[in-house]
């Protein structure tokens, strides 16, 4: 660890490398995150873009920050994303009807205005600043340096972070559960009233046409005077008549 | 090279996230989204921590991703809720508030 901390002042060519093969990963998975109609296809790509950055924070002398990027962001945060993909429906994807008309064209065109606002502002505040590197403080190792800030000078901050976390856990237990109404549940006593109440026919219903002339579960089972039973049809499976070919003899009897 | 152009490309990360989250309509990927703008940010904050010499920005990186955690975690739980009464993820569907 000690050759990627020594890189924090300078820009050494090996770490321009890097940025110069990183940087475009980074920006194809974000536009590709963006472009993608498929919701998993989007949730890969931003996978892309944040391992990437998690490589960037290691090369600017934060080994921490890059482990618990690629750890945390993309190991759980990504992977629930994933999870709540899986059980709302891979299939959720986007219409491409525009409920505004032009809403696209303006909001990119917004998007270019604020990229060109940014960097003019950007451009002046960072252009004309020195790197300093981390050296100096990452000198007893970066883990101990976050720690021994972390502990003393933003100790508050991190023991509210605590309160923060036990909220948003309390939270989503709350909006996930789904509370089971007592009064729904049906009673043996009651299932038989409505079993043999007015207008219920109690007996089982007829099963379907099976092996009186074909062995198809589509095929409606006919009543004595040859009309089709219409509770042997279920509502799963289409209704098939049979034409006169099939109806046939096949030539297998004996 | 400079280590401002980290700056440059999270700016063009903000960017593009802020513009995904005007033009998606899954309430999924608009939140992934946000996430992505919350990556830039972070990136924008290591690299001023390395410009400056102080480990402050990696440690506001720090409280970021866990404020994240706790936000991804509520807003999926909302996303859910909102799926299991409307049978879509669509921020268009959910409209009531509206009328």
């Amino acid at each position: 660890m000690s050759t990627v901390l020594a890189l924090a002042g300078e820009v050494t060519t090996g770490e321009a490398a890097t940025f110069y093969i990183l940087a475009p990963i980074a920006l194809i998975g974000a536009i590709g995150m963006v472009w993608a109609r498929n919701a998993v296809h989007s949730a890969l790509f931003l996978v892309l873009t944040m391992l990437s950055l998690g490589v960037f924070y290691i090369l600017q002398a934060g080994p921490f920050i890059g482990m618990v990027q690629i750890i945390v962001y993309t190991g759980a945060i990504m992977m629930l994303f994933l999870f709540v993909l899986m059980l709302i429906g891979r299939d959720a994807s986007d219409s491409l009807i525009e409920t505004l008309r032009g809403q696209r064209t303006v909001a990119l065109l917004l998007g270019i205005g604020f990229a060109g606002l940014l960097c003019t502002g950007l451009g002046r505040a960072v252009g004309s600043m020195t790197s300093v590197g981390l050296d100096e403080a990452n000198a007893a190792g970066n883990t101990q340096g976050i720690a021994r800030d972390l502990f003393t000078k933003y100790v508050f901050a991190f023991e509210v972070t605590s309160a923060l976390l036990i909220t948003a856990a309390v939270g989503a237990m709350l909006l996930a559960h789904v509370e089971k109404v007592k009064a729904e549940k049906v009673t043996q006593l009651e299932m038989m009233r409505a079993r043999f109440a007015p207008g219920n026919y109690p007996a089982p219903k007829p099963g379907p046409g099976v092996f009186a002339a074909t062995n198809s579960v589509a095929a409606p089972g006919l009543l004595p005077d040859r009309t089709v039973a219409g509770r042997s049809l279920s509502a799963l499976v289409p209704t098939r008549e049979l034409t006169e070919a099939e109806a046939a003899p096949k030539g297998t009897e004996k | 090279m400079d280590p401002s152009y980290y700056i440059v490309l999270s700016a063009a990360l903000f960017t593009i996230g802020a513009v995904g989250v005007l033009i998606r309509r899954n309430a999924i990927v608009v939140f992934m989204c946000i996430e992505l703008m919350l990556n830039a940010a972070n990136l924008a904050l290591i690299t001023f921590s390395r410009m400056n010499g102080s480990l402050d920005g990696q440690i506001m990186a720090f409280f970021v991703m866990v404020v994240a955690a706790a936000e991804v975690v509520i807003g999926l739980a909302i996303i859910m809720s909102i799926f299991r009464t409307r049978r879509s993820a669509s921020v268009d569907d959910a409209n009531l508030l509206k009328y």
